[in-house]
């Protein structure tokens, strides 16, 4: 076990530390992203002013939206399959949990070191399609049943673009490893200029823009909203769930879009790194975090802005982007990958 | 053509019945869905059962009467000017132009003519009326495909002309303004300035949603070729309003059948039409309409006669035994009163023809073989308002 900021912590305490960092890591970026963008940055756009009243700025105004759920009553429908319905959103949570455990926030700040960590990471995200699917068909709701089927439908198209983009950077960086991903865009350099390391989004920018693309979709964030599309499925899989499990599956989604950006700025941005400082000092284990945050908004910023202005598609027309579309560009990015990597 | 052999054909047919057999056991069981009376996107309490192959509509009837309120029963046990305080609710969001025709009806059985200058305001009010309720349906399909951003926007610029009906009638939803041989009041003073300000807004309004919706390529794919009403079907529907002219029938009953009262005739101004006739083509052609809209309203308040307001009308308002029907271009489409009087002082019969409830009709037909998806984007462009199709 390797020491966190030069002081000798024992493994149980380091488990202890890295659980609660792995809850803050998935829940404060939520929190973060539903004031900032959800009430205020929509607000903005939309020529309005959003909460006001609690808290300075309406500050607390998540606060008192938790609590309104809280206060809710849990209700079940009737002809539900009670076990399923009460489990889908603990599934969908799960998957979001797993998925921040891989994400390196330092040399030191981790919370699982895995060799296969974003294989990891892009393997557990599809488990929220389960909890998902076990939402549409427990609710023995239309709307729901019709909401699920089109979100597995979605996620797993949406998977294999995700994949492939990733693969560039991995074929570049020569490893699964998050950390080393990392390290390898610290050290890395660009025709022989090293000044600024290497982040992949300079020399993966298709892969990037794709991994967006396919990050949208696998959010379920408009454009590619299909799933829970107000206007005609009502909240698709959510429908019928309400008060507790309702914010469960709405901090899910959050939570999952904090992640996956932290992700994208780990794979494209060169994560807890900043250009001109050594790698490998422990300041990183301090600033680390508060890096990655920043370079998670800049990634945020990108998908909520989306999500403010567009329109979305049906169902097939994003069959189509995924299947005709970003697959094709994706292989053609990897062989290019390759081919480069090989040469140079 | 070669004769085939005894057996060739035993395989063949057997072949046949193996696909038969196959295509029997995939083939799925039919859902009904259920749209409304809530539904997020009805707006209102319309109800449509679909008949789903997947996500494919087999089948859609648009059932209607969940707000059915009687107007024209209690318009009966109403004097001819508390009329228009029923009538005023029917499309909530264009409600002045709810009030022209049946005005104007009551004017051709009395056989008073309102004075020049009122007929201008009431032209004027009446194309506001239509500005605020075609804003609204804009900015309503950027809900219905998913876009959240434009309803804000179209709320926004909506005050402003909410804003000027309120100062000249005192009322923002509900005018109650029109009278029976002119109208209540004259304008404010600064009102026709503060007007053309807040026309240039609209006209920036429409700049900026059709860089924001109309040019967004999701938008269109959404829209373009989805829904296509062809003329004559639409024709036989009888599909009035924008939902036609986007179908390319260059008819407008502000232009071709102007009723007597109103002052369209006295400016120049261009009836929209597009070819296409699917979901696009309506709501590019509403945008064109609302523009359309800003310029008459400008081009009047230029040339607004001075004068008195109101005619010389009876104070106790009893209209002469006789029938009248009259027809406007009201936002939603052609929109008439017929009226039976027997000399007293309530109606003895009207009859509303409602725009939405003729545009609604087509659906069954329009829906046929479209995706659940699209059942919105059709509704939502051919725009209706509840209260225009139950009344």
């Amino acid at each position: 076990m390797s020491p966190i900021l030069s002081i000798e912590i024992p493994f149980w305490g380091q488990t202890i530390f890295r659980s609660i960092g792995g809850l803050a890591a998935a829940l404060g970026p939520a929190g973060l992203l539903v004031y900032i963008y959800l009430f205020k940055l929509m607000s903005f756009v939309q020529s309005r002013l959003g909460p006001m009243e609690a808290g300075p700025q309406g500050s607390l105004q998540l606060l008192a939206e938790v609590g309104k759920f809280f206060q809710k009553e849990d209700i079940f429908p009737e002809k539900a399959d009670r076990i399923v319905f009460a489990l889908a959103p603990f599934v969908v949570l799960m998957s979001t949990f797993l998925l921040v455990l891989v994400v390196p926030f330092g040399p030191d700040a981790w919370f699982v070191n895995l060799d296969t960590g974003i294989y990891f990471a892009l393997a557990v995200s599809s488990v929220s399609v389960i909890g998902i699917l076990m939402a549409g068909w427990a609710s023995a709701s239309k709307y729901s049943l019709l909401g699920g089927l089109r979100a597995a439908g979605q996620l797993i198209a949406y998977e294999l673009p995700l994949v492939l983009a990733v693969m560039g950077v991995v074929i570049q960086a020569g490893t699964l490893n998050m950390q080393d991903i990392v390290l390898a865009q610290a050290e890395g350099e660009i025709f022989g200029f090293g000044g600024l390391g290497n982040p992949f989004i300079l020399t993966q920018f298709v892969g990037f823009v794709i991994f967006l693309i396919a990050m949208q979709a696998e959010l379920t964030q408009p454009p590619f909203d299909m799933p829970v599309a107000e206007s005609e499925l009502v909240t698709g899989y959510m429908t019928e769930y309400s008060g507790i499990r309702f914010l469960l599956f709405f901090v899910g989604e959050f939570a999952t879009a904090g992640v996956f950006s932290m992700i994208a700025a780990v794979l494209f941005l060169g994560g807890w790194w900043v250009p001109g400082l050594d790698p490998d000092s422990n300041l990183f284990n301090i600033i680390g975090p508060a890096v990655l945050l920043g370079k998670m908004f800049i990634v945020t910023t990108l998908i909520f802005w989306f999500r403010f202005t567009y329109p979305r598609f049906r169902e097939d027309q994003l069959q189509k982007i995924a299947w005709k579309f970003l697959i094709p560009i994706s292989l053609a990015n990897i062989v290019v990958t390759g081919v480069l990597k090989v040469v140079f | 053509m070669t004769a085939i052999s005894e057996t060739e054909q035993l395989r063949y047919i057997s072949q046949q019945a193996a696909d038969a057999r196959v295509n029997v056991e995939i083939e799925t069981e039919g859902m009904t869905l259920n749209l409304g009376p809530q539904h997020p996107a009805t707006h209102g309490t319309l109800r449509i059962v679909a008949k789903l192959d997947g996500e494919q509509v087999v089948a859609a009837e648009p059932i209607m009467g969940y707000m059915h309120r009687g107007y024209e029963k209690l318009a009966e046990v109403r004097t001819y000017p508390q009329v228009t305080t029923l009538i005023n609710r029917i499309d909530w969001v264009g409600s002045f132009a709810n009030e022209t025709s049946f005005i104007l009806a009551a004017e051709k059985l009395m056989e008073v003519e309102a004075p020049p200058r009122a007929q201008y305001i009431r032209t004027i009010l009446h194309e506001m009326s239509r500005i605020a309720n075609v804003i609204l349906g804009i900015g309503d399909m950027g809900v219905q495909v998913g876009a959240v951003t434009p309803i804000f926007f179209a709320f926004r610029d909506r005050e402003y002309v909410l804003n000027q009906i309120e100062a000249v009638t005192g009322g923002r939803f509900h005018p109650n303004f029109d009278r029976i041989g002119g109208l209540k009041d004259d304008l404010p003073a600064g009102w026709v300035q503060n007007t053309k300000n807040s026309m240039d807004k609209i006209r920036g309004f429409c700049d900026q949603i059709e860089e924001l919706m109309y040019g967004n390529e999701i938008f269109q794919a959404r829209t373009r070729g989805i829904g296509i009403i062809p003329p004559e079907i639409g024709l036989s529907y009888g599909v009035s309003g924008v939902n036609i002219r986007a179908s390319g029938v260059d008819w407008d009953a502000r232009r071709d059948n102007m009723p007597h009262g109103l002052s369209y005739d006295k400016v120049d101004w261009k009836v929209w039409t597009h070819p296409d006739g699917d979901s696009y083509a309506r709501m590019w052609c509403r945008l064109q309409e609302v523009r359309e809209g800003t310029y008459i309203i400008d081009k009047l308040l230029d040339d607004l006669p001075s004068g008195p307001v109101m005619a010389k009308v009876p104070r106790i308002i009893k209209v002469p035994a006789g029938e009248a029907y009259v027809e406007t271009e009201n936002p939603l489409g052609v929109m008439g009163y017929y009226v039976v009087s027997k000399g007293d002082l309530n109606p003895f019969r009207v009859k509303i023809r409602s725009a939405s409830f003729n545009n609604v009709a087509i659906a069954p037909w329009l829906l046929k073989g479209v995706y659940v998806p699209d059942i919105i984007t059709i509704l939502g462009s051919l725009y209706f308002v509840l209260g225009d199709i139950d009344r």
